[in-house]
């Protein structure tokens, strides 16, 4: 049974390219819907080409194309939230560069031997100049400012779409015969510059792109493990396990686009892992094809004592040693039922206090955040057009409620919001649980609608970066974990240093800067911060950027923060490395690279 | 622009508004001050609960009850007793009657109290954006209370004050100031983890939640020599800890130069620095007290300095993450970083003191005629010196002082001459003029009928309180006059030579001066250039040369360090020839005063400053730094 019947048509048809002239106009249009991605999604911003945020001419915000629940809405109090939170203006737009002139991108410098023993192969490549800048980038700020400006450093040189575990055998056994550089490219989401083509790499550089390689090879129902080619996307994995009534349960904020893979080699976090656990915790078997071989365990077993477990060598790998082709992944029946919630506390003390209990108790539902002020009343910017008065007349009366007769301060108070899954007499029961705990902590039960609309925001905040860069804005988000005695002081700190630094750095308006409360754990939390500017007068934006970044991430460490919680190392963060795991613990990640791969084959020059 | 000359806000009289309004209007005004923007509203007693409550207390009880094996119950109730004895309970109403009687007493004791109101302005903006510590100089009992008084006045947010415990001595005056804000504190508590965590964390509490600005004296005491003192380091290590460790942001500390024209206990301090007991408090004390409300004071001058921030000082010099691997609650002494960041900065903070002190004419005058006197005396000569000669040297040294960047509060629209008058009108208790020759006011002779030893602590009287006026301006000139006296006793005049010499000099004097730890080599280029910049010295590749005018700028420098370096070779005379090995450091000072007075009165000294205890106490110290003399247990 083929599970990726979607794609597989047209996969067939490019298969074939290297063999049928006679197909040859109708191949080119297949190849140019599959695997060039960039037509259905952007190829100098985030996400789908149909979908973005604008102001329309009466200055409202509009959200286009029909993906989301926001889609097709218009937004009637972004724009003062944008104008009066940045001092931007919707007439002042630094509109992107619209299309790509191929005459940016430096020519390709091609191994000759490599290209004809691919080409003899029959794996799909191609050296077009559109295909490889998409794939040189990830969507950390300064990568995506420099497309938006038509700007292009090194970017591959070749880019090949293996289809299967044995593909990838070959192109690997190929570049080390060839000695030319690999990189992994799976959903291309990376924050951490990772897929940054080294500049001083002079050798040729090969994007694998294991986008083809995209389906589930089998389902285990007996052991509720599913085995899944590494390719696949986070929502497409979902919607065909969905399909066959499971799920993983597996969603980190980016699941529409990101990668099994790139899970697998960042250490990634979903959403809620609450429930069913982060990815080190759902992956039961991995296949990795390095330089010396595979390597994978021979069994699928549910823990062993056999030494130090060689998934912690391949999860969080970077990219550094090998390709992740095949996982088998821990699924789950499909939950009965959904119930969003949010909880208003008077202030953000209360609310990460009232986390605590809830981590304490260890009765977290599968998802529990906690926004600040400043990200609450973000959050309410994006309330979509009301469709009647009486919704209105009652949101009115809720924030009368809770600011005059609760005494709540509007500048203090802050949300938490909720997601509860499970059979349905259970769901409710923890509900009341978790709502008790809050009350303790004076927290107020807000509403499904809060809570739903808090989730939103993590789907549309990237776009909403793609808004604010047409107008000037520019911002990011990083993460980070602590313990909990850390988080008030973190938060307070590092927002408090961005602030300073943009003054610092000659930013000329009062910055965005805003956290939240993103996971729970037994022992800390993980919390994320958003942070954004008006850089109208600077004269180097993305430089200041990243100096307050740098800052911020430094602030992260002295308060005892760590250097990511899922986002990964990859280049942004490599200078912290080695205080983050001490000299002896460097030496172990290279000596291990330096057996796996000796010739640095798989040349991101990530993490180490 | 020269680096020397700094710029400095201008002054407010604040008495002048209370001579011409009412007084018990002004101490019943409205009173809103602008607040730390994360307080966190709570009271006096609220405070005392936290700390009973904080992890760290917790932790500490514990401890203790596992090492005395007493109940935590009786250590919670016994910390709960040590807490009600330290807390203060601020109360605007007894800050209200101290407005009141103070402004009656300022108004008769002082001529103004002049403020730099940009300061305060600063201070304002500080206390809003993060908690503030005051650190104010000290040298006398009335500066926290002006402190206050200042604050009230200018609607700025009342402190909390570190107070040594004993001023709970007077019962009532005890619980008065501890209702305008003071905290008591005993003065040693050595090893008792109960008290310092108590106290550690009371102070932290009030400073993370911006109840208050916390005020402390960085020198620990009040300085009986007018010199600034070796900063103690326990408060400051405890302010900057919340810093440290991530629970505050930043915190901003303001250094405060509250200089007097004359300082109220002036002739005390000398007093007790020769060892003379104390007059007993009776009824010729109250006596004493109206004599001292119908003297003439001068003025007051108070400078808030720039706010500085923990977080700049810290920046590069600080590795915050070493507090990642222990919980935070868990005491443990400070790391060699740490100390040494804490140290460097509370030096660069008493320098920041100093910078601000304004002096007055006086000062320089002082010095002067310090100067004269013991020429004279070498010469026996006992005439005193001509008052247009004096006015001549002092505007040569105003000049000269103003170069090396003093604040020199000299009124320029006045004839020179007098300024000086008026200075020695002033001071007239120090000063005899007669016939137009102005001297110390030390009788001399062999007529007069009492004891040649009390005689002579009479005369030291004077010449110590003389000596506290010079000692004033010492900052401005230390470091020239180590050159100056370096350039003397070097063996050449190659540069190297006059570096080691001058080396040497300022790590001998480093108990006596405010130098900061490991600044040699700036103190050493900063002294050059004052030097050369006032045309006293020229360097050529190798070697250091005076000019023609120059000798008298070295020559005054070098003298003004004179009777420190006898203070210094006398006390090592002292342990050569008299010191055995069962000296106590307790009987140290009478042996060393009873020997200094036998050569004083042998005419064997030329310096009676060498009496004062603090130049005895400073020399062992640097003796015992230096490795020369060593401490035995038992």
């Amino acid at each position: 049974m083929n599970y990726g019947s979607s794609v597989s048509g047209e996969r067939l048809f490019a298969e074939c390219k290297y063999s049928t002239q006679a197909l040859h106009i109708i191949l080119n249009l297949c190849q140019y819907l599959f695997f060039h991605r960039q037509e259905i999604l952007k190829w100098n911003g985030w996400g789908y080409s149909d979908t973005r945020f604008l102001f329309n001419k009466k200055g409202q915000a509009e959200f286009t194309g029909k993906r989301y629940r926001l889609s097709g809405m218009i937004i009637p109090a972004l724009q003062n939230w944008f104008e009066g939170t940045f001092g931007a203006s919707v007439q002042h737009k630094s509109p992107a560069m619209p299309i790509l002139t191929s005459s940016a991108v430096q020519p390709p410098t091609l191994n000759e031997a490599f290209v004809d023993e691919l080409k003899s192969t029959g794996i799909p490549c191609s050296h077009d100049a559109e295909d490889r800048v998409f794939r040189g980038h990830g969507h950390c700020l300064h990568e995506v400012f420099a497309l938006r400006e038509g700007k292009v450093g090194r970017v591959p040189d070749i880019v090949v779409w293996p289809n299967c575990h044995n593909d990838v055998v070959k192109i690997v056994e190929l570049a080390c015969k060839h000695n030319v550089c690999l990189i992994p490219y799976g959903g291309g989401t990376s924050v951490s510059s990772a897929l940054e083509c080294p500049p001083e790499e002079t050798r040729c550089i090969v994007s694998l792109d294991t986008s083809q390689m995209n389906r589930i090879l089998w389902i285990d129902e007996k052991n509720l493990t599913a085995h899944v080619e590494a390719g696949i996307v986070g929502q497409e994995l979902e919607r065909l396990l969905n399909e066959s009534g499971y799920c993983t349960g597996h969603e980190p904020d980016s699941m529409e686009f990101s990668s099994l893979g790139g899970w697998v080699a960042t250490r990634a976090s979903g959403m809620k892992k609450n429930i069913y656990g982060n990815i080190e915790d759902l992956v039961v078997h991995v296949k990795m094809v390095t330089p010396q071989g595979v390597i994978e365990k021979g069994c699928q077993c549910p823990r062993m004592s056999t030494g130090p477990d060689i998934h912690h060598f391949i999860m969080g790998s970077e990219g550094t040693l090998g390709v992740v082709t095949e996982v088998t992944m821990k699924i789950r029946p499909m939950p009965e039922y959904q119930k969003y919630g949010s909880v208003v506390f008077p202030n953000f003390e209360q609310g990460v206090a009232c986390l605590r209990e809830v981590a304490k108790q260890r009765c977290a539902p599968a998802s529990i955040r906690l926004m600040d002020n400043e990200q609450f009343k973000f959050g309410h910017a994006l309330k979509p057009q009301v469709s009647s008065i009486f919704t209105s007349f009652l949101d009115g009366l809720k924030k009368f409620y809770i600011t005059k007769f609760k005494g709540f301060d509007p500048d203090r108070l802050c949300v938490a919001t909720l997601l509860f899954e499970g059979d349905r007499e259970k769901v409710l029961q923890h509900e009341k649980q978790v709502y008790d705990i809050a009350a303790k902590f004076g927290g107020l039960a807000a509403g499904e609608d809060n809570g739903q609309r808090g989730y939103m925001l993590t789907f549309v905040i990237a776009y909403l970066r793609d808004l604010g860069m047409d107008y000037y804005v520019i911002g990011e988000s990083f993460e980070t974990s602590v313990p909990w005695d850390r988080v008030l002081d973190i938060c307070r700190n590092v927002k408090a240093r961005i602030i300073q630094e943009c003054k610092d750095k000659g930013v000329q308006f009062s910055p965005l800067s805003t956290c939240r409360v993103t996971q729970t754990y037994d022992a800390g939390a993980c919390v994320y911060f958003y942070f954004a500017f008006n850089y109208r007068g600077l004269s180097d934006p993305v430089h200041v950027y990243e100096q307050v970044e740098h800052a911020a991430r430094e602030e992260i460490l002295a308060n005892g923060g760590s250097l990511s919680h899922h986002h990964g190392v990859g280049k942004l963060r490599k200078e912290w490395m080695r205080e983050t795991i001490s000299d002896v613990g460097m030496g172990m990640l290279k000596s291990v690279k330096n057996y796996v791969d000796p010739k640095n084959i798989f040349g991101n020059r990530n993490l180490i | 622009i020269d680096p020397m000359l700094k710029k400095r806000d201008d002054f407010e009289d604040i008495l002048e508004e209370r001579r011409n309004s009412s007084d018990l209007k002004y101490a019943l005004r409205c009173y809103t001050p602008v607040l730390y923007k994360g307080v966190t509203p709570c009271t006096s007693s609220m405070l005392k609960s936290m700390v009973l409550q904080s992890d760290q207390l917790h932790y500490v009880i514990n401890q203790v009850s596992k090492e005395t094996g007493k109940a935590t119950d009786d250590i919670k109730e016994e910390a709960s007793a040590i807490l009600e004895e330290m807390a203060q309970c601020l109360q605007l109403s007894t800050v209200r009657f101290f407005a009141f009687t103070l402004s009656k007493a300022f108004k008769t004791l002082f001529r103004s109290i002049c403020v730099n109101e940009d300061g305060i302005q600063r201070l304002q903006q500080a206390i809003q954006e993060h908690p503030v510590v005051l650190l104010p100089s000290h040298r006398s009992y009335m500066d926290f209370l002006l402190m206050s008084y200042i604050l009230y006045t200018y609607d700025v947010a009342l402190p909390v004050i570190a107070a040594g415990m004993d001023f709970m001595g007077m019962k009532f005056v005890g619980e008065m100031l501890r209702m305008s804000g003071a905290f008591f504190i005993r003065r040693s508590f050595g090893g008792d983890k109960l008290y310092w965590a108590l106290f550690s964390e009371y102070v932290k509490t009030m400073l993370k939640n911006g109840f208050a600005p916390v005020e402390f004296f960085l020198e620990g005491t009040r300085s009986r020599t007018s010199k600034s003192l070796t900063p103690k380091l326990g408060l400051l290590n405890i302010v900057m800890d919340p810093f440290l460790k991530g629970e505050v942001f930043d915190v901003n500390v303001v250094p405060v130069s509250i200089s007097y024209e004359r300082v109220l206990e002036e002739t005390l301090y000398a007093r007790e620095l020769l060892g003379i007991p104390k007059p007993k408090e009776s009824t010729s004390g109250l006596f004493k007290a109206r004599k001292i409300l119908s003297e003439d004071y001068g003025s007051i001058h108070v400078y808030f300095g720039q706010p500085v921030s923990v977080r700049s000082l810290a920046q590069g010099k600080v590795n915050r993450c070493q507090f990642n691997l222990v919980p935070r609650h868990i005491p443990r002494r400070p790391s060699e970083d740490i100390a040494s960041f804490v140290n460097d900065s509370a030096y660069r903070l008493v320098r920041a003191q100093e910078e601000n002190m304004v002096l007055k004419p006086w000062v320089l005058v002082a010095s002067l005629l310090l100067q004269y006197h013991h020429q004279n005396q070498a010469a026996g000569q006992k005439r005193g010196i001509a008052l247009g000669e004096l006015t001549a040297q002092a505007v040569w040294l105003r000049d000269l002082s103003r170069q090396y960047g003093a604040f020199l509060h000299w009124p320029d629209h006045i004839p020179p001459s007098e300024v000086v008058s008026s200075s020695l009108t002033l001071h007239r208790g120090l000063v005899r003029i007669c016939e137009d020759k102005v001297q110390l006011a030390v009788e001399q002779g062999p007529h007069s009928s009492v004891a040649p030893e009390e005689e002579l602590l009479s005369q030291a009287v004077i010449l110590l309180s003389c000596a506290s006026y010079r000692n004033q301006a010492l900052h401005v000139f230390v470091r020239p006059a180590l050159l100056a006296l370096a350039i003397h006793t070097a063996s050449s005049n190659q540069k190297q030579e006059v570096f080691n010499s001058f080396s040497f000099l300022r790590n001998m004097f480093s108990n006596e001066f405010i130098l900061c730890p490991g600044a040699t080599v700036q103190d050493f280029e900063e002294a050059c250039y004052l030097l050369v910049k006032t045309g006293a010295l020229q360097f050529t590749q190798q070697e250091v040369l005076v000019t023609e005018r120059g000798h008298r700028t070295l020559a005054f420098l070098s003298t003004m360090l004179d009777p420190f370096l006898q203070g210094y070779q006398v006390v090592c005379r002292f342990l050569c020839e008299e010191a055995t090995e069962t000296l106590t450091e307790k009987q140290f000072i009478p042996a060393v005063r009873k020997f200094i007075k036998k050569l004083l009165l042998a005419g064997r000294l030329r310096y009676m400053e060498v009496l004062s205890s603090d130049l005895q106490k400073n020399s062992l110290a640097a003796l015992l730094r230096l490795g020369a003399v060593r401490k035995m247990k038992g």
